[in-house]
């Protein structure tokens, strides 16, 4: 998991300053069609590419959060994220159902956890 | 009458549920990290309630916590949600008729889970022009739990010891999982999931989330081109 910084750690950072331009680059994402829809079309050959875009951003994060929990590589059986993961692709891809897929994941996966502990 | 604002508000809060579901566990989990990655409370609040992004707001504690630098955190909250100007794009046609004073709010909630669960009552109420009580429903209902969890997970992380070693980070991927899956129905989208996979996996040690970027963006383009290639070999 995430590594402890000790509170004098040097944070050059202005979080406030952060979260506002976070906030500014999510909503100007979600809003910039939205704000002329009138206007806008999107190009076919974007709106075709951009099809792939959830699948394969939400697999480039969740892949690695699995595989890395640690953040060094655990494909072992030790591993309950990876047991966890490997049960809702195979519901995922028999069942096609977020619901059931999201909640007999997490049940495995804690009852996993809890079994190798 | 189901189609009175008040039904298709409460219809849409009932709809997020499964979602909200997969959605608790991973806010209290961001509440936690963020105290330990240094943001105090009022920031943590914040940036649930402002910034209003789940994965992003993972990434960007995840990378303050190693020390990233600002440009990168902010780079890296575009990459992530980038995928929400698809959404914006496919519910386009049915915000048209709306005035600013409701696609502000819309585009402020098209989260992943709003527009998966929003979008099938769209495309089965084609007749309604008052579908946008739904989507404002599981809107609301989402940006409630969401930062109710996040409220959780502040109390729990100053309070509960060792909660994240507890694994709810699991429920990110999970919904992501249970998301991605039903997508998964032909070559090009088999073909774009499995590199960015791939290349996560390979490009896991580069810093800054540089892996997140290269292999998101090559994935669509493996996915899109063998789209065109398929289509093009069929045509000839």
């Amino acid at each position: 998991m995430n590594e402890n910084i000790p509170a004098n750690a040097p944070l050059e950072i202005n979080i406030w300053l952060m979260i506002a331009l976070m906030a500014v680059v999510t909503f100007g994402i979600r809003y910039a069609l939205y704000a002329r829809a009138n206007a806008v079309s999107l190009p076919t050959r974007l709106e075709q590419a951009l099809k792939y875009s959830a699948p394969c951003v939400l697999t480039a994060i969740w892949v690695p959060a699995v595989l890395f929990p640690q953040g060094e590589l655990a494909l072992n059986l030790n591993n309950p994220y990876l047991v966890g993961a490997a049960i809702a692709v195979v519901i995922g891809l028999w069942k096609k159902n977020i619901l059931l897929t999201i909640v007999t994941s997490m049940l495995c996966f804690f009852a996993y956890k809890w079994l190798i502990l | 009458m189901s189609d009175t604002p008040n039904a298709l508000f409460i219809k849409g809060v009932l709809d997020a549920l499964p979602l909200i579901i997969g959605g608790i566990p991973f806010g209290i989990i961001f509440g936690t990290l963020s105290l330990n990655a240094g943001l105090d409370i009022w920031q943590t609040i914040g940036m649930s309630s402002i910034v209003f992004a789940g994965s992003a707001q993972f990434v960007a504690v995840g990378m303050l916590a190693a020390g990233t630098s600002l440009g990168f955190i902010v780079g890296a909250t575009l990459i992530v949600n980038l995928r929400h100007l698809i959404y914006a794009a496919s519910l386009l046609p049915h915000v048209k008729h709306l005035p600013q004073r409701w696609r502000i709010p819309l585009g402020f909630l098209l989260i992943d889970e709003v527009y998966a669960a929003t979008y099938p009552h769209y495309l089965n109420n084609p007749q309604s022009d008052r579908n946008h009580w739904h989507y404002f429903g599981v809107g609301a209902a989402f940006f409630v739990s969401w930062n109710l969890a996040t409220l959780v997970g502040i109390f729990f992380g100053a309070n509960i010891e060792g909660i994240a070693n507890w694994g709810l980070d699991f429920a990110m991927s999970a919904t992501f999982i249970g998301m991605v899956m039903p997508h998964l129905i032909n070559k090009p989208m088999i073909a774009g999931v499995l590199t960015s996979a791939a290349l996560a996996i390979l490009t896991h040690s580069l810093p800054h989330k540089i892996g997140l970027v290269i292999s998101s963006i090559i994935g669509m383009a493996v996915g899109y081109s063998l789209e065109q290639w398929l289509r093009s070999k069929e045509q000839s």
